[in-house]
């Protein structure tokens, strides 16, 4: 059974038919890449994950249960936590402020704790900027920010939206970094990106997006060679 | 953009009025306390005795404005039920204290006996601000703005006329407290007991609200959902048991501040929460709508400047009675906030953001 499974899902903004019937899977452990241009539908799809929209039509399946009947919040306490589009960090809330409300579920304090020294550990800069407001934060320190406030929560799937927009290629590396480690350590990502090079470099498979429909799906090495995908999302010709 | 002449002409000649208004109000306000000050007609002590009870006044409207302010900060709403959250916390100590009071307790403990009464309008008060909350403005969460505005107007009628259905448009008379008689005299300025009472109870309430919004995992749930609820959603935060949570907080606020206020003036009726209410709004908006310190400054300043605004400037303009013009200062503030620093002191500009 996979982790995640979306099977024919339309979402629509009022009148506006965001997603198009899109199917996507995620067995459990892997990094999936979701690329694709501007309007695509990349955003959606996340949200429509993490409930904050619901589909008019189709299924979102978690670990063998329809998502349907849960609001936004609820899946947190499932274990999907989201790094929303542009960081969405609290900024009038301070660092730590912002990490605690990423640990708003638990209720062992202990547990809290241990995470927030395990987001120190993985962004050493976030603890020098502890007691600072988030909004004064810079761009990078901000994904930071919303990167270690997704883990508080003790998800079992992250999902990031474009995690790489507007930082520096150094910063972009360190964020990817980071993203396998968490992997590693058992997190299951699905990323969504219009960086596709570096998207489908640490990805396991990827599906490309456009205009609300899923056009090709393949593993991640694949879809680096295809040229369809080269010309349209590697910048090559 | 392009703009026509006559646009423009109109332009100017709107600043310009505002201007001449602002021009006018602050010479009326230099030249009566001008006119007062040289004719000496108040010894100093008369002076801290008019912002000894500004401070008392104003203690009062910034409980209240508190919870203006957080409501507006969580949902962008000004929630006019808010002064009549306040009335339904005031009759509801009235009927507590009268209670005890028959039954000689309050002569028996004091403190009990005022403390009593406080809790049990904070309750009150809370629980009906949740049932408005559900009934009267959640179904309309995701309407135009003036929709849950012309509600809240709709639920501060309603409020007003079953308190009147019920228990008469008549005066109550709230039962005097033996322990809070008379006052102290301290450099010949007359400070009496009530006046400390609301001063300290206020402070006391303020406190407490700023310790949960500030450092328990509720209040900093409250900062982050009046940033972005689809946020806060995803943090596993249910956004409506915190925005019912604010609403709670903000008329327990009220309701205490109904007890100390029908302390003072020893009078309740059903239309008791209009003028408080509206003085709330405007110290809320003085301090910076949306800003919990901005609440508590913008009320002070505004207790103050109502009780020392008749003597000190009215009269020296040689308005007949200048004592029956004090309401009149507190529209006019909210009017000149509204028109010249919509931020009020300490806050957010509402003309622009949101609103
Ligand atoms: N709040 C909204 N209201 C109406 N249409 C929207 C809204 N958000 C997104 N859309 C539309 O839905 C489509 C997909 O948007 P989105 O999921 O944000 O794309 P992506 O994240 O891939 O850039 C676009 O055509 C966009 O204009
Ligand atoms: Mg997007």
């Amino acid at each position: 059974m996979s982790m995640l499974t979306i099977n024919n899902v339309h979402t629509y903004y009022g009148n506006i038919h965001a997603l198009r019937g899109i199917n996507l899977t995620i067995e459990q452990g892997e990094i999936v890449t979701l690329i694709g241009g501007n309007g695509a539908g990349k955003t959606t799809t996340l949200r429509t994950i993490s409930g904050l929209l619901k589909p008019r039509e189709g299924s979102v399946t978690f670990e063998g249960e329809n998502l349907a009947k849960y609001k936004a919040h609820e899946l947190v306490y499932k274990g999907i936590s989201m790094v929303p589009e542009g960081r969405g960090v609290f900024s009038s809330l301070s660092v730590t402020e912002n990490l605690e409300m990423g640990s708003f579920i638990l209720k062992d304090q202990k547990e809290a704790e241990k995470n927030m020294e395990h987001v120190f550990t993985l962004f050493p800069r976030l603890k020098e900027r502890r007691n600072q407001l988030a909004g004064t934060l810079s761009g990078g320190e901000q994904q930071m920010l919303a990167t270690g406030r997704a883990l508080m929560a003790n998800p079992r799937l992250v999902l990031m939206d474009e995690p790489s927009m507007g930082l520096a290629p150094v910063l972009v590396e360190l964020i990817f970094d980071i993203i396998q480690q968490i992997n590693k350590e058992g997190v299951t990502v699905l990323l969504v990106e219009q960086n596709a090079l570096m998207a489908l470099s640490i990805a396991h498979r990827g599906y490309v997006l456009q205009t609300g429909e899923i056009i090709i799906s393949d593993s991640a090495d694949k879809l680096k060679n295809d040229p369809a995908v080269q010309k349209a999302y590697l910048g090559m010709e | 953009m392009r703009t026509s002449f006559g646009e423009r002409m109109l332009d100017l000649v709107v600043t310009g009025f505002l201007w001449g208004i602002r021009i006018a109000i602050l010479l009326a306000i230099v030249i009566g306390t001008i006119v007062t000050v040289s004719k000496g007609h108040y010894t100093s002590e008369q002076w801290i005795g008019f912002v000894v009870f500004g401070v008392a006044q104003g203690a009062i409207y910034a409980l209240i404005a508190l919870g203006y302010t957080m409501v507006y900060g969580i949902l962008r709403m000004i929630n006019f039920a808010h002064g009549d959250i306040f009335m339904t916390g005031a009759f509801g100590a009235y009927f507590v204290a009268t209670w005890l009071n028959t039954i000689g307790f309050v002569d028996r403990n004091p403190f009990l006996g005022l403390l009593i009464p406080v809790l049990f309008a904070m309750i009150l008060a809370a629980a009906i601000a949740m049932l408005v909350e559900r009934i009267a403005y959640r179904p309309l969460r995701n309407a135009p703005r003036l929709v849950p505005l012309i509600s809240a107007i709709g639920a501060s009628f309603f409020l007003e006329y079953a308190f009147r259905g019920f228990f008469g448009p008549g005066k109550y008379a709230y039962p005097p407290i033996k322990a809070l008689d008379g006052g102290w005299t301290i450099f010949n300025v007359e400070i009496q007991k009530v006046q400390v009472l609301v001063v300290a109870a206020a402070a006391i309430m303020m406190a407490i609200l700023y310790f949960i919004v500030m450092y328990t995992k509720v209040g900093k749930a409250m900062r982050a959902v009046s940033e972005s609820q689809d946020t806060a959603a995803l943090m596993g935060i249910d956004v409506n048991r915190i925005i019912v949570s604010t609403f709670a907080l903000g008329a327990a606020m009220a309701g205490a501040a109904g007890v100390l206020f029908s302390l003072v003036y020893r009078q309740i009726d059903f239309f008791m929460g209009f003028t408080p209410g509206i003085k709330a709004f405007t110290a809320a908006v003085l301090g910076g709508i949306g800003n919990i310190p901005g609440a508590m400054v913008g009320g002070l300043v505004l207790g103050v400047f109502e009780s020392i605004g008749p003597s000190l400037f009215l009269e020296g303009l040689g308005i007949p009675r200048p004592y029956q013009l004090k309401d009149v200062i507190a529209y006019t503030m909210l009017v000149m906030i509204l028109l010249f620093r919509p931020s009020g002191i300490l806050g957010e500009r509402l003309s622009k953001k949101k609103a």
